[in-house]
């Protein structure tokens, strides 16, 4: 399997970067660790002219960890969230989605930017994000923004982020309470037939906060606010979960595919958010 | 086609510079230009392991990066592991427990498991099979490489008390 010819760039810095993509436009393309873009190059679904490796650019692989807030440098890979202690106390959730994607060798080199900003309905951290209510940095021509994850995905594999703008931080507001990332796939190393991230504050046996999301279940991950409402003020008992359940499958659009029918789709997102939701309970 | 790109990679330790179009993918560099035979190709599509290498010290599905990418990189294949003479713990481990049948996986699965014995030198059997998740093998059943790996393990683990 070869990709099509390209021009290989690997600039030292962002200055580097944004000049090659103001100079090709939607002829040039980043790639960090990639595991998404290099397959699809293979299959020559992807043609990228001008391609930019960001593995030398600065300032783009650090965890930090502050007292209110996270910051993901956009290079950070799957493998250094699994690895980083302090990172894992604070936002456990991170962990342990990241220990479901992929296999090992793929977490190695797939990045936290990438990630995000592929626009896959299929990726894992676009739904954590949004649980998460995390918000990304990109820098362009004309400097830089700040996009909520909420906002930041308009279809299969078209975002907020503009093609000449450069994704290079994520920011995590602290989660508190419980969490859980529940995963439903086919074998080890495949994307999810239904995934849920949730977070849930507790108060006294009551629901006081509850974040939830949904991946691989709409041409866009799924922000379901409406879960999280039906879990607010119950102790999340059983009618508490069903009606959180229904909410969520209001908010999806599954599409029929190899991993299984609507009706299939449907179920299994509801066992696997009833899961997370009840995970993420016990542990608030 | 692109043009040529001037490419240097360390390979087992031997320094080596060729031009290269920047598309070629590692696993042809190294099975073709370098004639290093070790990592082998099953699936082409990064899902099987079996051409995994280590690249500074990671393990990477060497079908799935550029040429370009490794270039400055040190690579380390099976062939820099151990020799039919002086074999590495893990591929006497894998001779002496059968972990391998046709061996078509083998080179992936021994190059992977070093890594995961340098990140973990006392794994559990999940968590061997969880960190060989990457590595796909359809002879043993993947008991006997779980084994292997074990054996290995404490192997390594008793020269390094002897040694200390
Ligand atoms: C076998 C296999 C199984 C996988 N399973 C899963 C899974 O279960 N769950 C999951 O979530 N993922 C999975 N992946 C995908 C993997 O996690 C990807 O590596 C990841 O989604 C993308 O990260 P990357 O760094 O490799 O991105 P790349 O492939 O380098 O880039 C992906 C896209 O994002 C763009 N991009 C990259 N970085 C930036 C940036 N900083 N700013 C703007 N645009 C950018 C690129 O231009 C490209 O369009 C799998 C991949 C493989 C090969
Ligand atoms: S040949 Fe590279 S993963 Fe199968
Ligand atoms: S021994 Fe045959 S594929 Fe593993």
């Amino acid at each position: 399997m070869i990709p099509a010819a390209f021009e290989y760039y690997r600039p030292k810095d962002m200055a580097g970067v944004l000049a090659v993509l103001e100079e090709h436009g939607d002829d040039a393309r980043v790639m960090a660790g990639g595991h998404s873009l290099i397959p699809m190059m293979k299959l020559r679904m992807a043609d990228v002219p001008h391609l930019i490796d960001l593995q030398d650019v600065g300032g783009m692989s650090d965890i930090e960890v502050g007292t209110d807030m996270i910051r993901l440098g956009a290079l950070v890979t799957q493998a250094d969230i699994i690895d980083h202690a302090e990172l894992s106390n604070a936002a456990p959730i991170l962990r342990e989605a990241a220990l479901q994607i992929a296999d090992p060798q793929v977490r190695y080199m797939g990045t936290v930017g990438g990630n995000v900003a592929n626009g896959d309905p299929g990726n894992d951290m676009p739904g954590l994000t949004q649980c998460l209510n995390a918000i990304f940095t990109v820098v362009g021509p004309n400097g830089e923004r700040d996009i909520p994850a909420r906002a930041f995905y308009e279809a299969a594999y078209v975002t907020a982020r503009e093609d000449e703008e450069v994704l290079t931080h994520v920011a995590i507001p602290m989660p508190n309470g419980g969490y859980a990332y529940e995963k439903q796939k086919r074998k080890i190393g495949d994307y999810a037939t239904a995934a849920a991230a949730v977070q849930i504050v507790k108060d006294g046996g009551i629901c006081v906060s509850a974040s939830i999301a949904m991946t691989n279940l709409s041409d866009t991950p799924v922000y379901s606010e409406a879960a999280g409402e039906a879990l607010l003020g119950t102790s999340v008992d059983a009618a508490a979960l069903d009606a959180s359940v229904a909410a969520m499958l209001g908010d999806i659009e599954p599409t029929e595919d190899n991993r299984g029918p609507v009706a299939f789709k449907n179920h299994v997102a509801g066992v696997i958010l009833r899961r997370a939701i009840l995970t993420a309970w016990s542990r608030a | 086609m692109s043009k040529k790109m001037h490419i240097k990679l360390n390979v087992n330790g031997k320094d080596e510079e060729f031009l290269a179009e920047p598309r070629e993918l590692l696993i042809y560099t190294l099975r073709e230009r370098l004639n290093i035979t070790g990592p082998h190709i099953g699936c082409e599509t990064s899902h099987c392991g079996a051409c995994t290498v280590t690249i500074n010290g990671k393990s990477v599905k060497s079908c799935t990066m550029f040429v370009a990418q490794a270039d400055g990189a040190a690579v380390t294949t099976i062939e820099g592991l151990g020799d039919p003479d002086n074999l590495h713990p893990l591929q006497e481990a894998f001779k002496e427990h059968h972990g391998l049948q046709c061996g078509y996986c083998t080179p992936g699965m021994i190059t992977r498991a070093t890594k995961l014995l340098e990140e973990n030198p006392n794994p559990t059997e999940e968590e061997i099979r969880f960190g060989m998740a990457g590595n796909i093998c359809r002879c043993t059943g993947y008991q006997n490489i779980v084994k292997s790996i074990q054996a290995a393990a404490s192997e390594m683990n008793a020269a390094k008390e002897a040694a200390e």
